[in-house]
């Protein structure tokens, strides 16, 4: 390993030290503000990192990380992401009595996975960051353990998360029989020579699927999301739904890409139907929800089913515009759903989720600007003008009409008109009128560092929504280097 | 400049009414007003402009009077292009009109969130203007979904009983069509960047594009149906009936004016220039929803104890006439479909006030529970048959100049389902005479301290008898700015067919 490959690989090992900081700071003295600065800094000083080493020229740090202009985006992405979700964290937590301080070295672990699954270009890291990611996330589920549904979830979390582990491991064994390698680029390399299409390799991509498809919660997979999504604590809800979900999401787009699986058409038929099937169950349930955090993550399952109609898409255009298409889109995703789910955390405290419908009940009347916020995420989680999930939708519809998927349109479209009923009950709750509202909450907390990361967000939504053009140009960049 | 203006105006305007809401409870209203003067004045500067125009764009036909082109999303070739022809001015002039009367309706009735009330009315207005003056198709989609959250917001919040179900029906019926168009939209622009390889939502660069026959089949549906359902005209009228019969009169007010006006609007500017041919293919079934809804609608309007349901009906019932005389497609159909926007817009807009002022006068839509409202408010009865009048079509008043337009285009296009429209004509007095005779006649019933109109009313409903009657005996005034915009789209399309 030479100095260049360890500067590649600056922003990984900043992360994975401040980790083992905060460990011995908990060690000596336990301060939650303390240990919540480091992480904060340690993420900073990564996010500069990035910025250090950009350059177009990727670099192979090790056989199993590779630091390209992509990696380096998602890096920055996830990092940003784990930015907020910590501000959130620490507005949460602040006021629980009990030991929160293990809560940063869990979260930075996590972002830690994240970062190795969008740099790596091997199937031992992806298990690798795979399992790092998900090992953080059982204990960051259940850490409010004393509420109900937390540990429930963490167990729940932790069984299908080791079964879907052992699908991918399996998948990857077959195709290593087959193939004899294990990086991405080899595999592409193999396959190209091989003329027809190899059984063993395709049953390993799609077992790779399965356990994928319960990393994203795609359908049939679902099954654990929405009790997840209920038992965790909010901010870490939005740490699922965004960090977990957008690296896994990445990393198989690389996967499909360097290791020429878009050419397997009956791969691309399993994933018609695993994201017609996302789109339509994961709207069809949404519909009857009652509970904010269950409602929203059924309608994860149809933002993911929506996204795989542009992952999709690749099987018939140039990769440049599905890696486009799907950055954008899931640039939007994060926004929206850490700004929503911010939304829910604000008004939560760890002992009770505002997780209820009749929780919102006037909030437009009590507090404008939080239901504002939340009424313009929920816009663009349905696709509204205005605002990023607008232009997002405008791209799968881009890239599906560019590759004349007219069925999973179709869907998209169908799914899509379920959503906003859903959406809009939301919005309808919040502009109930005032006098029917029991007026429960004492004196709120003072949380202003998430009040900040929601106007940011905020901010970036209108942006995003109103021009992309910069935001567009930049992804086509790096889209355009990842061929 | 002024086009960007006619948007931001009232869009600031609403965001100055939110705001001040705050401090005064009568505040956001005034500035409503006031925004909506500045407005009119912006109109008719635009209006005045047209005899010297400075700038257009190259490629743009001379019907156009006005241009403005920004860049705005680069990538795919999207800008901000704005301009107007005759027509849009004439929408424009509508809309400015039409948030005067709905800022009338909603002086003493809304008694809640005003601020909030008044950004949502003149937003809604704003992406209406942005909806007529759009010339870039990803534009214009922006502003055609724009326009209906702010409406969402105006039925769910301020409506009538039921204002829930409404509401989320209005949007998921507009919202679901209007993606049918976005992916319209964005086939067009696939199949026009395989022929020249270069990305452009612009009307005009596509207003070129080959398409197979199949192919501007789809895509025309995909229009077509974005369009009739916001027009509406049966099948996809249902959410229309509940949308009106729930929203607060001013909310009636725009959504009859001049939001139906955006769905004939994109029919005549975009579905037949775009696609001359799947059109005219498709034209005799377009027409035949056109003569079922204005038959259709007649009938239900005439079974309807809800007053402001039989209105809804009749709006319905107009626009029947409106998707005939497009789909027409000649000088003097289109002429008379235009004259019935705009008549239709004020004699519904009418109604639905006096609907409105009703119901906050004796709380109830139902027509059984009223009955010689005459003796009791005659200037208000007395307008409600001066509207009810030119609904059904009188001559002298604007309707029966549209109406008659339109029959006469489509006769020389398709005679029988001309006819069978015409009879259209015998059933709109029998709904219009029904409202005068349940509510405003009958057995004598006590009213105790019934109000009849004040001054602001009568002014708004002075200014309306006017327009409907100046519409009625000089349509030429507006017949001559509409005509080089009609004649231009008849040429684009004749042009396109003949290549």
């Amino acid at each position: 390993m030479n100095i260049d490959q360890l500067i590649a690989l600056a922003p990984i090992m900043i992360i994975a030290g401040s980790a083992v900081i905060i460990m011995l700071i908990i060690a000596i003295r336990r301060n939650f503000i303390l240990v919540n600065g480091v992480a904060v800094c340690g993420i900073l000083l990564a996010l500069l990192a990035v910025n250090f080493i950009w350059q177009e020229n990727p670099v192979q740090a090790t056989a199993l990380i590779r630091i390209d202009v992509y990696a380096l985006f998602y890096t920055a992405l996830l990092l940003l992401t784990g930015l907020s979700v910590a501000g959130l964290c620490y507005d949460y937590f602040k006021e629980r009595k009990e030991e929160n301080e293990e809560l940063s070295v869990l979260l930075l672990t996590a972002l830690l996975g994240a970062l190795v699954l969008v740099s790596s270009s091997h199937f031992a890291s992806f298990f690798i960051g795979l399992e790092m990611l998900s090992i953080s996330l059982f204990v960051l589920i259940g850490y409010t353990i004393n509420r109900q549904n937390s540990m429930e979830a963490a167990i729940k979390y932790l069984i299908l998360s080791g079964v879907s582990s052992a699908f991918i491991l399996f998948g990857m064994a077959l195709i290593y029989a087959q193939c004899g390698v294990l990086d991405f680029d080899g595999i592409g390399r193999y396959l190209m020579n091989q003329k027809d299409m190899n059984a063993l390799v395709l049953s390993g991509v799609i077992l790779i699927i399965a356990g994928v498809g319960f990393k994203l919660s795609l359908v049939p997979f679902h099954l654990w999301t929405p009790d997840v999504y209920e038992g965790a604590p909010a901010p870490i809800t939005a740490f699922i739904a965004t960090v977990s979900k957008g690296a896994v999401f990445a990393l198989l787009l690389r996967y499909f890409i360097s290791a020429g699986n878009y050419s397997y058409s009956p791969l691309l038929t399993v994933l018609s139907i695993i994201a017609v099937l996302s789109i339509l169950a994961g709207n069809l349930l949404a519909l009857l929800q009652n509970n904010v955090k269950r409602l929203l993550a059924y309608s994860s399952i149809a933002h993911m089913g929506y996204v795989l109609v542009a992952f999709i898409a690749g099987g018939r255009i140039a990769p440049a515009l599905v890696v486009e298409a799907v950055t954008f889109y899931l640039i939007t995703y994060f926004i929206t759903t850490i700004g929503a789910f911010g939304v829910i955390s604000l008004l939560s405290t760890p002992q009770m989720e505002a997780d209820d419908l009749s929780f919102y009940r006037g909030l437009f009347w009590r507090q404008p600007w939080l239901a504002t916020i939340f009424t313009l995420m929920l816009i663009s989680l349905a696709g509204i003008p205005l605002t990023a999930g607008f232009i997002g939708k405008f791209y799968i519809f881009a890239s599906g009409a560019d590759a004349s998927l007219w069925g999973l349109l179709l869907a998209v479209i169908i799914g899509s008109g379920l959503g906003l009923y859903y959406y809009l009950r939301i919005v309808v709750v919040m502009s109930m009128s005032v006098e029917e509202t029991a007026s429960k909450t004492g004196e709120p907390v003072q949380k202003k560092i998430a009040t900040t990361i929601l106007a940011v967000l905020t901010l970036l939504l209108l942006w995003f929504g109103l021009y992309p053009g910069h935001l567009m140009n930049f992804i086509v960049s790096i889209a355009a280097t990842l061929e | 400049m002024i086009l960007i203006a006619l948007i931001l105006v009232l869009f600031l305007g609403g965001l100055a009414a939110w705001f001040s809401g705050r401090w005064n409870s009568s505040a956001p209203r005034w500035i409503a007003v006031i925004t909506l003067i500045l407005e009119t004045l912006l109109v008719i500067g635009q209006y005045s402009a047209s005899d010297h125009i400075d700038y257009l764009s190259p490629g743009m036909p001379q019907a156009w009077v006005a241009d403005f082109h920004g860049s705005w999303i680069p990538r795919f070739g999207i800008g901000f292009h704005l301009a107007a022809d005759g027509l849009s001015v004439l929408l424009i002039a509508l809309t400015a009109f039409l948030g005067f009367m709905a800022v009338s309706s909603s002086w003493t009735e809304i008694k809640e969130q005003q601020g909030f009330f008044f950004f949502n009315l003149l937003s809604c207005l704003a992406g209406t203007v942005g909806v007529f003056l759009a010339v870039d198709l990803f534009l214009f989609f922006f502003f055609w979904e724009l326009m209906i959250i702010p409406m969402y917001f105006l039925i769910s919040i301020w409506g009538h009983e039921n204002r829930i179900y409404a509401a989320i029906k209005f949007f998921i019926f507009t919202q679901v069509s209007s993606l049918l168009m976005l992916v319209a939209i964005v086939v067009l622009v696939l199949m026009h960047y395989k022929n020249s390889g270069t990305y452009t939502f612009d009307y005009f660069d596509l207003l070129n594009t080959r398409l197979e026959p199949d192919v501007a089949f789809w895509l025309m549906s995909g229009f077509f149906i974005a369009f009739t359902v916001k027009l509406p005209a049966v099948p996809f009228h249902t959410w229309l009936p509940d949308a009106h019969t729930q929203a607060p009169t001013g909310g009636s007010v725009i959504l009859a004016g001049v939001m139906l006006k955006t769905g004939a609007y994109g029919l005549l500017r975009f579905v037949l220039p775009l696609f001359p041919e799947a059109a005219h293919q498709f034209a005799p079934v377009a027409m035949m929803l056109g003569t079922i809804s204005v038959l259709y609608a007649a009938m239900m309007a005439f079974a309807q104890s809800d007053l402001k349901r039989l209105i809804a009906y009749t709006s319905v019932s107009h626009m029947g006439f409106i998707l005939l005389g497009i789909f027409s497609w000649n000088f003097l159909a289109l002429q008379g479909a235009v004259i019935t926007m705009l008549a239709h817009g004020i004699s519904a807009a009418a109604l639905f006030m006096i609907a409105g002022a009703l119901q906050e006068r004796l709380h109830t839509r139902e027509m059984d529970r009223m009955g010689s409202l005459w003796t009791a408010i005659p200037r208000l009865s007395a307008l409600a048959l001066f509207f009810a009048m030119a609904s059904l079509g009188l001559p002298g008043l604007g309707n029966f100049v549209g109406e008659f337009l339109v029959l006469v285009g489509a006769f020389g296009v398709n005679r029988w389902l001309t006819v069978i429209t015409a009879l259209g004509l015998i059933l709109a007095p029998v709904y219009a005479l029904i409202i005068i005779q349940k509510a405003f006649h009958g057995p004598v019933r006590q009213y105790s301290g019934l109000s009849d109109f004040n001054r602001r009313e009568l002014v708004s409903f002075g200014l309306l008898v006017l327009i409907a009657v100046w519409l009625g005996i000089r349509p030429n005034t507006v017949l001559d700015v509409s005509a080089p915009a009609i004649k231009q789209e008849l040429q684009t399309s004749m042009a396109m067919e003949n290549r």
